[in-house]
């Protein structure tokens, strides 16, 4: 192959998903708005397509464009999941857009850049490009919040957009810092010329921390997370509490983990400090939630908090690999739970906002016994218990930050685990314990959601090991 | 297919069969559910059964083993992993045993959702036995905390008024111990590079002796574990949740909770704690017997303060299980023999009281002392079978309680490493006092005038189903009282050789 081909090749499924949703742009155009059906069944399939391709580049590792972007197990694994997420994406809002009336093509291929963004994020070799992808994940995300047009939906997007904008301001301020004190933006370039630990290098790599801190949504940087989850459209809310997730860490393990590694033992401290925060505030704070979307958001705020825990021993050579695999996994993990939880949400959803209580789940078990059945494999697996595939998750992890020495970061986390299981349990006794008349919607893409993720989060704890190999292939190059 | 007739897999998993054919059957036909499950549940006494006549009692090892690969990445060499040895193989028994009487009892008394309660009855059965089969601490961890959720809804669902502050207190007391439990075995297996429990074994003594763990850190192991087990078990001061938990629950649900699941704490002591950290064992000892000995005229001393009957039962476990940990740390052969046999005794005495509790209260609905009384006259079978419960679980001679409360003592006053008589000595008055809140919950129950209950009320005797439901257990009262020696030796040659490894 040529150089201009090697290039293409290494971001070959991102070009066909940007290259698929520009025409699906076009094609929409020219849909009445009674057939959306066809936008969505087309993003469908241009994201099935585009995961044919990333699956096909398993095990390839590659350099393009002079070292911007990178291909290797560590992208293929994240660009994976992503594309899965993004399935599940468009499986959970046609139904949803038809009954609530917000029924726009736009979603679909707004969902489609998004996508596109994140996997950019986990292939970008370049601080550049970090950056370029961030904006790209950012600004469909901000649209999709708003689309709904109603009022807490417009104030989520204008929310998310003011204090995304704001975030990104540091990434841009971090990468000009660094650029400042190595003279250069390429990640493996700043590895090779920052050789002895610098303050304006770290000052620079942290305030990268602190804008992806606000993507992932970890503690301090998480109080637009519960507004936004909230008043965002659900299916957008699940999307964006997988997929940006999964992005903005794949982006923090691959910069920091390639080019930071020198500025370890400033970073660490913050690192556990974060992480421990983040796992404290989420989990303490979803306890007094009555509103599943607000406490899923707080659930989600905890759960990056133990991803973080992946994350802190990232400047330590013996468990770098090993924890970065366990970071994978788990976001794996929470994405299949997550699609799954918030389709059971979903599932039990009416317009304006209504049918959104934690009460409002009860007497569920007895009247759609398999529906509860699948929300109580999610929120086993949100806590960790078996037999689902959040206890694997959450071995690994912990097994990762007590091989790295962190062992009061684990004992952290096992404690807010206790915690968790408290309001996630809440959802249990509703379901199962009260007395109530819930009425649950049938839409052929929540249901399928519902099933396969239960299903596989449930099975895959059984069978752990091919996820296992596949995370620990994720090796950064 | 060889996978599944290992006759350990085979037993442990075949009540998912049962739960398949409920899965599939009307939920409105109770009665057909309630034979699927208790079929299911005999067929899986059957097969421990067979299982039991492969075993051999004389070799002090694991046997029956099914081993095969499971997540085998660079250092985490886990399997399935399961086998049986003296250790365990009375306690698979009891939980075989206990199920079809458990499921049997249920048959009139739980109307609501038969579908729903017998699911997850059967599910229940698979983590217990598993816990008490798997070698592989992963594998192990898995089963434990499986059992939480099945019993987490028995009680929350089919329990009493306060069922689920009662359910979720459960759950989150005995999730707090095994998180502890969680990072211990983390540590472990990082530290031998594997998860199953014969390998550690023969990894751990170097790695004490070499000081890559060094003392302090075997007795926090030590620590995290005893968390997850002691208030299982549950040892005073961890013991908040069992009376809450008895009382709300329904009758099946009370009967495997004090038959099954409170032995999944000593059998955990048991297995791991003793085996895997034997010079922390040794230190630890005293203090264990000091909580044993407090928890058992604690818990005594409890039990004659109720009025409710249930809770007078619940918290004479309390009590019960201090002698189980008390003979298990006098870590001499009569000792931790007696513990194991007084793990059963404790299944079955105080699983028929719940059992006879249960029956009485579907007529009445109500576990008032006080508004009983004259009983015996009304309903002589029933006060014959609660005589004989009573009996047996306060100690008398001729009894199985007796066998096993008294070798636990000659144990404990024997030991070395408890170091002290006085331990024994003390625990010796709580038989004592066994026998007062027995005979008085006995006496306001069932002699004396008629209490307002007993007028009111119009009262029936045992049907055979009940009957039925009851008899095994009164029988093995008496075999185990009258004869313990078959069941000493199934224990020990294990009990043998888990003593010859400890730094005594």
């Amino acid at each position: 192959m040529t150089q201009f081909q090697l290039d293409f090749y290494t971001i070959l499924p991102l070009t066909v998903l940007i290259g698929w949703a520009s025409v699906l742009l076009l094609v929409d155009a020219f849909l009445p708005p009674a057939r959306k059906g066809i936008t969505a069944a087309l993003s469908a399939l241009g994201l099935a397509v585009t995961l044919g391709f990333s699956v096909s580049q398993f095990g390839q590792s590659l350099l393009g464009f002079g070292g911007m972007a990178a291909l290797d197990g560590f992208s293929t694994f994240a660009s994976v999941t992503l594309l899965i997420g993004g399935l599940f994406g468009v499986a959970l809002a046609y139904g949803y857009n038809e009954r609530m009336g917000t029924q726009r093509g736009e979603y679909y291929t707004l969902l489609l850049f998004s996508v596109a963004g994140m996997m950019l994020m986990a292939q970008a070799a370049d601080l550049i490009m970090v950056f370029l992808a961030l904006e790209l994940l950012s600004i469909p995300l901000y649209v999709l919040t708003a689309l709904n047009r109603s009022l807490t939906s417009e104030e989520a997007g204008v929310k998310y957009f003011l204090l995304g904008a704001f975030a990104t301001g540091f990434v841009v301020y971090g990468a000009a810092l660094v650029f400042g004190a190595t003279g250069t933006t390429s990640l493996a370039g700043i590895a090779l010329l920052a050789t002895s630990p610098s303050l304006m290098l770290s000052i620079g790599a942290a305030f990268i921390l602190v804008g992806f801190g606000f993507k992932v949504a970890a503690v301090p940087f998480h109080m637009w997370t519960p507004d936004v989850y909230h008043g965002a459209p659900t299916p957008v809310t699940a999307f964006m509490a997988a997929g940006a997730k999964v992005a903005g860490f794949s982006a923090l393990l691959r910069v920091f983990a390639t080019a930071f590694t020198v500025s370890a033992p400033d970073l660490t401290n913050i690192l556990v400090a974060l992480s421990a925060l983040t796992m404290i505030v989420g989990n303490f704070v979803a306890i007094s939630q009555t509103n599943i979307k607000r406490m899923l958001a707080y659930s989600a705020i905890a759960h990056a908090g133990y991803v973080m825990m992946a994350f802190v021993p990232y400047g330590n050579p013996q468990v770098v690999s090993d924890s970065i695999a366990a970071g994978l996994f788990y976001l794996f993990s929470y994405m299949l739970t997550n699609f799954g939880a918030w389709a059971v949400v979903m599932t039990l959803e009416k317009a304006e906002g209504k049918g959104l209580e934690i009460s409002d789940y009860a007497g569920l078990a007895k009247k759609y016994p398999a529906l509860a059945a699948a929300m109580t494999v999610f929120m086993l697996s949100f806590i960790g218990l078996p037999p689902t595939l959040g206890l694997v998750g959450k071995f690994y992890l912990f097994r990762s930050a007590l091989a790295g020495g962190f062992t009061g970061l684990a004992l952290l986390g096992v404690f807010t685990s206790l915690v968790s299981a408290y309001y996630y349990l809440r959802v249990v006794v509703n379901m199962y314990m009260k007395e109530g008349d819930p009425i649950a919607e049938s839409e052929p893409g929540l249901a399928f959601t519902t099933g396969i993720t239960a299903l596989l989060v449930a099975a895959l704890s059984f069978a752990p090991q091919w996820l296992f190999w596949l995370a620990s292939q994720a090796v950064l190059k | 297919m060889e996978f599944l007739l290992q006759p350990l897999t085979l037993m442990t998993f075949f009540p998912l069969v049962g739960v398949l054919v409920i899965l599939f059957t009307n939920s409105e036909r109770k009665n057909l559910i309630r034979w699927i499950a208790l079929v299911a549940s005999l067929l899986t006494l059957l097969i421990s059964l067979w299982m039991f006549s492969q075993f051999d009692a004389t070799n002090p090892n694991l046997q029956l083993e099914a081993k095969y690969p499971w997540i085998q990445v660079a250092g985490w060499n886990i399997y399935y992993y399961m086998a049986v040895d003296g250790l365990s193989m009375l306690l698979v028994l009891l939980t075989t045993f206990l199920t079809p009487i458990s499921i049997l009892s249920t048959w009139a008394a739980v109307e609501e959702r038969v579908k729903d309660f017998m699911i997850f009855f059967l599910l229940l059965e698979v983590g217990m036995s598993g816990v008490f089969l798997a070698q592989d601490l992963f594998l192990f961890y898995i089963f434990w905390e499986f059992t939480l959720v099945p019993m987490y809804l028995l009680i929350g669902i089919w329990g009493g008024p306060r069922r689920m502050y009662a359910a979720v207190k459960f759950f989150l007391y005995t999730m707090a111990g095994s998180i502890l439990m969680l990072l211990a075995i983390l540590f472990l297996g990082i530290k031998t590079q594997t998860f199953n429990v014969p390998d550690m074994l023969a990894l751990l003594p170097a790695l004490y002796s070499s000081g890559a763990i060094p003392a302090q850190t075997q007795m926090w192991l030590f620590i995290a574990f005893a968390a997850a087990f002691a208030i299982k078990v549950p040892m005073w001061p961890l013991h908040s949740w069992l009376p809450d938990a008895h009382v709300e629950a329904p009758t099946a649900g009370s009967v495997i909770l004090a038959g099954v699941l409170l032995k999944m704490g000593t059998y955990g002591f048991l297995r791991f704690n003793l085996q895997l950290f034997p010079n922390a064992t040794v230190q630890a000892a005293p203090v264990i017997a000091l909580l044993a000995t407090i928890g058992i005229i604690y818990g005594a001393a409890v039990s004659y303060a109720q009025q409710d009957v249930k809770k007078l039962v619940a918290y004479s476990s309390v009590s019960h299980l201090g002698f189980v940990m008390l003979g298990m740390f006098a870590l001499n052969a009569q000792g931790v023999a007696g513990s194991i046999l007084q793990m059963i005794n404790h299944g079955i005495s105080t699983g028929a009281l719940f059992l006879l509790i249960g029956m009485i209260y579907e007529q009445t609905h109500t576990r008032d002392i006080k508004v009983y009384g004259g009983l015996w006259k009304i309903t002589p079978i029933f006060g014959t079978m609660m005589l004989i419960a009573s009996l047996s679980s306060m100690g008398l001679p001729g009894l199985n309680g007796f066998v096993g409360e008294f070798t636990i003592l000659l144990g404990a006053f024997g030991s070395q490493a408890i170091g002290s008589p006085w331990y024994a000595g003390v625990s010796a008055a709580g038989v004592i006092m066994a026998a007062v809140y027995i005979l008085y919950m006995f006496q306001k129950v069932f002699l004396g005038p008629a209490g307002e209950i007993t007028h009111h009320h119009e009262l029936k005797d045992l049907n055979w189903r009940e009957i039925a439901t009851i008899a095994p257990l009164i029988l093995f009262m008496f075999w185990i009282g009258l004869y313990p020696k078959p069941f000493f030796d199934i224990l020990a040659p294990a009990v043998e050789k888990l003593l010859a490894a400890l730094p005594l």
